[in-house]
């Protein structure tokens, strides 16, 4: 059935968070935006027990969710990160709970690893958890990844440095959380050797050696992380230890985790955008200026027509980014949509919130207003988690039903 | 819940305008704009797949419920197979849908039955205006209120089967807010003009028509005495050409996606480069988004909430995705696109007509 009817309990999940994003990350929103680095220990003690009151342990679906009725796991996190996100894109990623490496584990876990990662979440303290891919010589290009996995009995032993790791700091030093690390078991096999692993934090041989300073969302640290004969238990590893050369089955299962992250990275660019546009209509309404709807474009001011079609990028979007989760809820495949929702969201979000900057003109251009900070914020969205060129590749490959070969 | 599937009973209804799509109105598109018009038969084919008629009830001959979604996957599929024929077939449902919606018991008795059980009917209505500023909630043609009626005065443009309607739907402005009346051709001041020629949709005969102080009864008025709420009528218009819109654009990208996997160049299909891949993936993304704007505009309208503003926002999402996959879609093509031998330059016509033709189709 076609049917845009809003669950209840997703409205009531909205109005919770939304409450959240006024009250407790917009008015810090600021202040964590010129202290970049200062951990916003009050939000993340907050959002911890929140977390734990909603009987969500984490920002993974289905965790401590009701098991009745129709599964809204993913849909639920997609309307929780855009609320939030709307409050504040940089505190969202400072949200306690699994984060990405949480989805990660969630995707291509055994159950017996979902229960020893994932049960941290629902603790006394909060915890975090991170993602290493990208390599200081390889970001898009996750076939060029050097770091290591080399089995030693019944351990692993990493070897390598990744950088841009989200939340690396909080996950590895500030929480007893977890770091899901990307690396090959067969340098000769290209991306078929490619593997998640997990790392706790506190692991021997695992550290954290710099913080990036960033455009904008300062107030998420974005760690390097230098692995050094860091020796983990055998099943750390998600996926399948073989390799398949042919069939690349591992890499492809491990990679699934992208195709349930990448809508929800695009459902918090959407927050981003939506507390854009909504500011910028309130400020357009002080000074008396109403956005009339309906008209031909010809009839249109320019006000009213950068207003609408910023209307109907966000919605055009935000329903992309719908379709894309409440397919991973009814474990249909969801690739294509995926990508298509992360493409849009990425362009989307960048485009809005540098035209609001425009269109306020010196209000925009100053940090009495948030709307650049938005701007700045924004453009994460378009670069991590797939940059938005990757995120096409996957989408003309789908369509057009190339391999990596015969699409480079 | 959400819902991003059409029923069971909706993909089977989508199948088979499909296949009419497919091995008809496509087979014949080329020839339809090139000569001005669709053989009958086809036409008539494409009446009988039974959209209009499953949106009217049984009471009034039909054989169902109207349902704004069904009617928005129908158009889409037609529009698909080619925006002329689509509209042509569609065209009874602009005098159609606007009686069951907001007509009297008497109007839907006397119009919808013999419509319904029988062939397909040239009966349209008429709605737009000729001017570069014409928006439909300000009709520059006019009905002013006489001892028993409407003197209704005023020009359309793009009106369907103007020449041989026997029936027609204008929209005029009571006191400034747009009423349909119910007007049969003959009437006294009621002119034909010419017919049009248009960019695009050659493949469907329009006509200007004049209106000189033609008197109507009260009871030509759509909803009787106190007239009726237009905004649902526009709202339903505008999700059917948005819909149709989102069809025609899928054309378009589907068949420059299949010519990039074949042509060559630089020993390699042209699909190979990134160029043309990332084009195309630009394409789906645009049609795929607004092609939810029309679904969610027409769930709206089927559960019975205001739509106004979703679809009007469904119509300028398609309009500009319309325009930047036909464009595309010729520019993959290269100078075969600009040959009028492949359909993208029509599609591309007729893509750029979206936006204005509110009016021209309803669901």
């Amino acid at each position: 059935m076609i049917s845009f009817e809003m669950p209840e309990t997703l409205s009531k999940t909205v109005v919770m968070m939304g409450s959240v994003a006024e009250n407790m990350m917009r008015p810090v929103s600021r202040r964590y935006d010129d202290q970049e680095h200062e951990i916003p220990w009050d939000f993340i003690s907050f959002m911890h027990e929140a977390m734990k009151a909603m009987g969500a342990g984490s920002l993974a679906p289905d965790r401590g969710v009701r098991k009745e009725g129709p599964r809204l796991g993913y849909q639920r996190l997609a309307f929780m990160i855009e609320c939030l996100s709307w409050g504040d894109a940089g505190l969202y990623l400072c949200t306690p709970g699994g984060g990405l490496g949480a989805a990660a584990v969630e995707a291509s876990g055994t159950p017996e690893q979902k229960e020893r990662f994932l049960k941290r979440f629902s603790g006394d303290k909060p915890a975090f958890a991170c993602m290493a891919m990208t390599e200081p010589q390889a970001g898009s290009d996750t076939a060029a990844i050097r770091t290591t996995a080399v089995r030693d009995g019944d351990e692993w032993v990493l070897n390598g440095e990744k950088i841009f790791v989200t939340a690396g700091h909080k996950s590895l030093v500030d929480t007893p959380g977890f770091v899901v690390v990307w690396a090959t078991i067969d340098p000769a096999a290209g991306r078929a050797g490619m593997r998640p692993f997990v790392v706790e934090a506190g692991t021997p041989g695992c550290s954290v050696t710099k913080l990036e300073h960033k455009l904008g969302i300062r107030s998420s640290d974005t760690a390097s992380v230098v692995l050094q004969d860091c020796r983990i238990p055998f099943d750390s590893i998600l996926g399948s230890p073989e390799v398949e050369t042919v069939t690349q089955k591992g890499f492809k299962k491990a990679m699934a985790t992208f195709d349930a992250t990448r809508p929800l990275v695009a459902a918090s660019a959407l927050g981003v955008a939506r507390a854009t546009v909504e500011l910028l209509k309130e400020l357009l309404d002080q000074q008396g200026i109403e956005i009339r709807y309906g008209l031909p474009r010809s009839l249109l001011t320019n006000l009213e027509r950068e207003v609408i079609e910023m209307e109907v990028m966000l919605r055009s979007a935000w329903l992309l980014v719908l379709k894309a989760v409440w397919l991973a809820d009814e474990h249909k495949p969801n690739t294509l949509e995926a990508s298509m929702s992360k493409v849009k969201a990425g362009d989307v979000v960048t485009k809005i919130t540098q035209r609001a900057v425009e269109l306020m003109g010196p209000l925009g251009y100053s940090r009495d207003l948030l709307l650049e900070k938005w701007f700045r914020d924004a453009k994460i969205n378009d670069i991590f988690e797939g940059t938005g060129q990757i995120n096409r590749l996957i989408v003309a490959r789908r369509i057009l039903n190339y391999s990596s070969k015969e699409l480079r | 819940m959400y819902g991003f599937e059409p029923s069971q009973e909706q993909q089977m209804l989508v199948d088979s305008v499909r296949r009419y799509a497919t091995n008809d109105l496509r087979l014949a598109a080329h020839e339809a704009d090139e000569s001005g018009e669709f053989p009958h038969s086809v036409i008539r084919k494409g009446w009988e797949l039974g959209v209009l008629q499953a949106s009217i009830p049984e009471a009034y001959g039909g054989f169902g419920e109207r349902s704004a979604v069904t009617g928005a996957l129908a158009a889409e599929v037609l529009g698909w197979g080619d925006l002329a024929g689509a509209l042509a077939v569609m065209a009874p449902g602009l005098f159609a849908l606007p009686i069951l919606s907001a007509g009297t018991e008497a109007q839907k008795l006397e119009h919808l039955p013999a419509l319904a059980e029988g062939d397909w009917q040239p009966v349209t209505s008429a709605f737009i205006e000729q001017a570069f500023d014409f928006h439909p909630g300000q009709m520059r043609t006019a009905a002013e209120k006489s001892s028993d009626g409407f003197v209704i005065t005023g020009e359309k443009a793009c009106v369907p089967f103007a020449d041989r309607a026997e029936r027609t739907v204008v929209y005029a402005g009571v006191d400034g807010t747009p009423q349909g009346f119910l007007i049969p051709k003959g009437a006294e001041g009621y002119q034909i003009c010419e017919r049009e020629r248009l960019m695009g949709i050659g493949g469907v005969p329009t006509f200007r028509i004049r209106l000189d102080k033609v008197h109507v009864p009260g009871s030509a008025r759509l909803g009787g005495a106190d007239g009726h709420d237009f905004a649902p009528i526009l709202a339903a218009s505008q999700v059917a050409v948005a819909a149709l819109g989102v069809g025609l654009s899928q054309a378009a990208y589907d068949y420059s996606l299949a010519y990039a996997k074949d042509r060559e160049a630089f020993g390699v299909p042209i699909a190979q480069k990134q160029v043309i891949a990332f084009m195309l993936a630009e394409m789906i993304t645009e049609i795929e988004a607004s092609r939810l704007m029309v679904w969610e505009a027409a769930w709206l309208m089927d559960a019975g909430h205001d739509a106004s503003k979703a679809a009007y926002l469904a119509l300028v999402s398609v309009s500009d995705a319309a325009m930047m996959v036909t464009d595309r879609a010729v520019q993959i093509l290269g100078g075969h696109g600009y040959i009028r031998e492949h359909p993208v330059e029509l599609w591309m016509r007729n893509g750029r007509g979206i936006p204005a033709f509110a009016g021209l189709a309803i669901v």
